[in-house]
């Protein structure tokens, strides 16, 4: 991994995310147009936008779900956008949460939990059953340890895909409109269990217009718009006193 | 929550062979044609044994031949589907071609064509029993169709749950065999299911190489005593037997499969 390590050498500097000038295209439609920013180990930040604004392209980039047109991406020490990287050991250490929560509808929460772990990881069956129990207890889901994803309601199910992802023990973590899909009533359930995360010091980049999770986890807001980052700040600032014309009149839209 | 089901079902274009759990016009068909058939096989014999129990006396072996012929080609027409279909999808760009030409050429050329081909061919090189020639043309043919199921299943499968994989660290390849493979197998089990009674009936033209399926026993004795009609009166009768047989039998897996929560 030497030849794609950060060239700041300070251990304590290097941040979880960072991302360099990122350009994305798809065909004639450019979706990133030199983004820049970092995420600090603890840190949690919201990721707020229109939409077609790239900010899930973005995210997606982090993992390298999206491939960048140029522009580099660092997660910790490891570039993402290297040429030689193993990509599959980053994403070892980035979960990723979906707004359609992506379960494996062939298993039950629990093996849904074990898969990647055992096979990817080689960890023992004994190791990841443990763990996964420990995961649907945190999520409160004990009781569906045997349940089908089709048997679980949506934001049960949405609970699951992230003790999925935290059964890899990441170091960071995705998230990908968690609750968009999900009706209003459930919305909160999958909101706690992110904020317990936050709460316990899980470095989080998170795509959503959730503005109860931002002014009680997010450390930081970034607003995007049409491919760039037009403002970031805390929470309050970017809610109450938005500096730009664009964040003003896209807020006035979803408050 | 549709985007989040992960079964989804897909068109097949030959017949209604197999009747849906609520198709009661279907269904009733299904057990006027099964049963009609099971009784006159029995009550032909009966009525009049002279031929007819001759006959069938006659043909097990040919039956015999005919499952075997089958199921060996099911089998290997399976593995061939299989690596086809995953071609079909690959970035390889020369493995893409190569499946994509094999498609096209096999479904281009009638069955029938390929069973003389493939052992006149053969036979300029190698010296192979007409039972193996009828098994590798039946198998090369039906894996053309097959990786074409193959490929719409695997395709069917929504693009998230292989990103949520590869989110979680796995390779392509793991991805594929723990992820997609065991979801596609549940969706192409119908389809397969006809592909499987289509061969069943397509067997019967290996009899043109002299293969003794049942097609075949029931000419070699209707050769002999003159007695065509009887004859394929009963091969026609077998053969509807057995696929109904089996569509019933694919019907039911079907439905056994069907639900992620009662088949673990």
């Amino acid at each position: 991994m030497a030849a794609n390590q950060v060239p700041d050498t300070a251990a304590a500097a290097v941040p979880r995310i960072r991302v360099e000038d990122a350009h994305k295209r798809f065909g004639d439609v450019v979706a990133l147009r030199g983004v820049s920013l970092e995420v600090q180990a603890g840190e949690v930040v919201l990721v707020i936008g229109p939409s077609g604004s790239g900010k899930s392209t973005m995210l997606r980039s982090v993992n390298r779900l999206e491939t960048l047109t140029s522009g580099r991406i660092w997660v910790d020490r490891q570039e993402v956008t290297g040429r030689h990287t193993d990509i599959r050991l980053i994403r070892e250490e980035v979960g990723m949460v979906f707004q359609a929560f992506n379960l494996f509808p062939h298993l039950t929460a629990a093996q849904n939990l074990v898969l990647a772990p055992s096979i990817v990881k080689h960890e023992t069956k004994d190791r990841t059953q443990a763990r996964a129990e420990q995961l649907l207890a945190r999520v409160g889901l004990s009781d569906k340890a045997d349940a089908y994803p089709e048997q679980l309601s949506g934001g049960q199910q949405q609970r699951v895909a992230i003790a999925r992802a935290l059964a890899m023990s990441p170091k960071v973590m995705l998230f990908d409109e968690p609750t968009s899909a999900l009706d209003p009533e459930m919305i909160k359930e999958v909101l706690d269990v992110m904020l317990d995360l936050a709460k316990e010091g899980m470095t989080m980049m998170v795509v959503s217009h959730e503005m109860g999770f931002a002014r009680a986890a997010a450390d930081r807001v970034i607003f995007m718009d049409e491919g760039e980052i037009v403002e970031t700040g805390p929470p309050s600032q970017i809610f109450e006193s938005p500096t730009h014309e664009r964040t003003k009149r896209f807020l006035e839209h979803i408050l | 929550m549709a985007a989040v089901d992960g079964r989804r079902g897909i068109e097949v274009s030959d017949g209604a062979l197999i009747p849906a759990r609520d198709d009661k016009a279907g269904f009733s068909a299904w057990r006027i044609s099964f049963f009609g058939a099971i009784g006159l096989l029995i009550a032909l014999p009966l009525i009049s044994p002279k031929p007819f129990w001759d006959i069938l006396r006659f043909i097990p072996d040919g039956v015999l031949r005919t499952f075997q012929v089958t199921v060996f080609s099911i089998v290997f027409a399976l593995i061939i589907g299989l690596f086809t279909g995953l071609a079909r999808i690959s970035r390889i760009m020369v493995l893409n071609r190569i499946a994509t030409v094999y498609v096209e050429v096999v479904r281009g050329i009638p069955l029938l064509v390929q069973l003389y081909y493939i052992y006149y061919a053969l036979g300029n090189f190698v010296q192979v029993p007409r039972l193996t020639a009828a098994i590798i043309a039946m198998s090369i043919c039906y894996g053309a169709y097959l990786g074409e199921i193959f490929r719409a299943g695997i395709q069917a499968i929504p693009k998230g749950q292989m990103e949520a994989a590869l989110a979680l660290g796995m390779s392509r390849t793991q991805a594929l065999s723990r992820v997609i493979l065991p979801q596609t197998f549940r969706i192409i089990l119908p389809p397969v299911g006809n592909e499987f009674i289509a061969l069943l009936k397509d067997s019967s033209l290996v009899s043109i190489l002299a293969v003794a399926d049942l097609l075949r026993r029931g000419r070699e004795y209707a050769a002999r005593t003159f007695e065509y009609f009887e004859a394929y009166t009963i091969v026609a009768l077998v053969y509807l037997v057995l696929t109904l047989f089996f569509s019933k039998l694919v019907a039911i897996m079907e439905e056994r499969l069907g639900s992620h929560h009662r088949s673990g």
